[in-house]
């Protein structure tokens, strides 16, 4: 942008930015702080919003019944190989109809980015991402998860997935009990 | 006001009378002590300075700091001192050992000089000379020497660049920061520092106040042109991380290191207690004409006032310092030589003017 301000405009102008930056900062400086204090308050205030993507999970019904077809559209949409899934083709002896059957569902957590495109590309609504974000362990290994094997029940955190404690801001939440 | 003076001469006549020293020992032993006094002062107020630093940080960019060691963090930085301590001192193999090694001494040397100038109660000047604030500037100025010959030693191009930058900044700045320093002394009519403290006891005898507008504005630019001078706030692009990694001290571990860091802490409080001694009444309590509330006001020591006065500058330019972005280098010294230099001249000729002609704000 071509400056055609004169000297004065200037000095005129610059106070008027420099005076509403300064506005804009005060005004931050007493905004109450939402940082959590998080090992502290991991079992009383902490909070996890339900949308946030700690890892992925298969959804079951109330017979633990996944929907999962083993159609591959997950495998395809992930950008990092992070899904891998075995099949085989069974034949319905009664209709004589051969249906695709799934063996094993392999979720790499520790190549996932939480892109979601999975998720997305998912036909059958089977698969979703939890907010369960305790996900460290020792051993790369353990990061490799079978979807169809396990039944997720909720991770290391009480009543984290309907989000754990109200969303407070400005408390300085270090309650241990 | 408590005059500091009676303990400085009874301490004196404690050594020289009853201790029956000779005149050698007793300066001696005075300036030992005031000496160890100074370097205390310095190394406690830089950490408080530094904790403060980080603390008003956070709260600008909507955190809330270190909270983990001690009580709300109050001890981590005594933590990071331990940790600097501990660090090995390297040298750079093609280094300029000499001037590698000198240049941390001599931005401390500047830093803790003009640090002894400021005046921290009545009768607790350390160093007053009739030429007090010329002296500061120019003591001030060892300051971008070390700054400059730490760039140069270390044979490093970023460095190089940084000093660069550093000390076209400094020197720049230095001129308009001298200016105002002069306009103050047109009004107090004296160079003592102790002398234009004491000008401005009484009520409403703050030179910001007896100047009204041009010291208002004097104390504006002094604010601007000390940023600059202590290398901070939006004036930082002598240690600019994003592009020079650290700037001139990116070669220093260690102490080396640890002098600059101090330096740039204090350099930042000594700016501010010279504009609070210049234009803010130094240790002059608020005295507003009011009988009552002027005596309960001089009961308050006056190192408090002057280091209430002298944070509340420090939280003014860490507001401004966190606001604002990084200038470029041109847009420095076209705000320097193109607005502020000119600017400064125009409150010297104002101030001139208000002085001659009695324009000055007193109440008899």
């Amino acid at each position: 942008m071509e400056n055609k301000q004169s000297y004065f405009g200037e000095v005129k102008s610059a106070f008027k930015t420099l005076a509403l930056g300064m506005k804009v900062t005060m005004k931050e400086y007493f905004t109450p702080k939402s940082t959590e204090q998080y090992p502290e308050n991991r079992k009383t205030t902490l909070h996890v919003a339900k949308r946030h993507r700690g890892r992925l999970v298969f959804k079951r019904d109330e017979n633990e019944n996944y929907k999962c077809t083993a159609c591959t559209m997950c495998e395809k949409a992930c950008p990092n190989g992070t899904i891998k899934i075995l099949s085989e083709m069974v034949t319905n002896e009664e209709t004589g109809r051969k249906k695709k059957q799934l063996l094993d569902y392999e979720y790499d957590l520790g190549d996932c980015m939480f892109c979601e495109l999975c998720v997305n590309a998912c036909n059958f609504d089977a698969i979703e991402f939890t907010n369960d974000f305790e996900n460290a362990v020792f051993d790369r290994s353990k990061l490799v998860l079978h979807l169809d094997k396990e039944i997720y029940k909720g991770g290391s955190l009480p009543n984290l997935i309907e989000g754990g404690a109200d969303w407070e801001v400005g408390t300085f939440n270090t309650k241990k009990k | 006001m408590f005059d500091f003076s009676i303990v400085t001469k009874w301490f004196d006549e404690l050594l020289r009378v009853t201790c029956g020293l000779g005149n050698f020992s007793a300066i001696l032993i005075e300036c030992v002590l005031v000496g160890l006094i100074i370097l205390i002062a310095y190394a406690v107020l830089a950490i408080i300075l530094i904790f403060m630093e980080r603390k008003v940080c956070a709260y600008f960019q909507c955190r809330i700091g270190p909270v983990r060691v001690g009580w709300w963090g109050t001890l981590q930085v005594l933590a990071d001192v331990l940790k600097m301590l501990i660090k090995e001192i390297f040298i750079v193999d093609k280094a300029d050992k000499l001037l590698y090694y000198l240049a941390p001494f001599l931005v401390i040397a500047a830093s803790v000089g003009t640090f002894s100038f400021l005046p921290w109660n009545n009768g607790a000047h350390i160093l007053d000379f009739n030429v007090g604030i010329f002296l500061v500037t120019a003591v001030s100025s060892i300051g971008v020497l070390g700054v400059f010959i730490a760039g140069w030693a270390s044979n490093n191009k970023y460095s190089v660049l940084s000093a660069m930058r550093g000390a076209v900044q400094m020197i720049s700045y230095e001129l308009s920061l001298g200016l105002c320093l002069i306009s103050a002394v047109i009004l107090t009519g004296t160079m003592q520092i102790s002398g234009i403290v004491e000008a401005q006891t009484g009520p409403w005898q703050w030179l910001i106040f007896q100047g009204h507008i041009p010291a208002l504005l004097a104390f504006l630019v002094f604010c601007v042109a000390g940023n600059a001078e202590a290398n901070r706030g939006p004036f930082d692009l002598a240690e600019a991380e994003s592009e020079l990694t650290a700037g001139y001290h990116t070669e220093y571990s260690g102490m080396g290191f640890g002098f600059y860091y101090l330096a740039e802490y204090l350099n930042l409080f000594v700016i501010s207690g010279l504009a609070t001694t210049v234009f803010l009444g130094g240790w002059a309590p608020v005295n507003i004409g009011v009988e009552a509330f002027d005596a309960v006001m001089d009961l308050i020591p006056g190192l408090f006032w002057f280091l209430a006065k002298t944070f509340f500058v420090v939280f003014l330019l860490m507001w401004i310092r966190w606001t604002f972005p990084r200038l470029r280098v041109d847009q420095i010294l076209k705000l320097e030589w193109k607005y502020l230099m000119p600017l400064s001249l125009v409150i010297l000729v104002l101030m001139t003017v208000c002085v001659a002609f009695g324009w000055t704000f007193t109440i008899a």
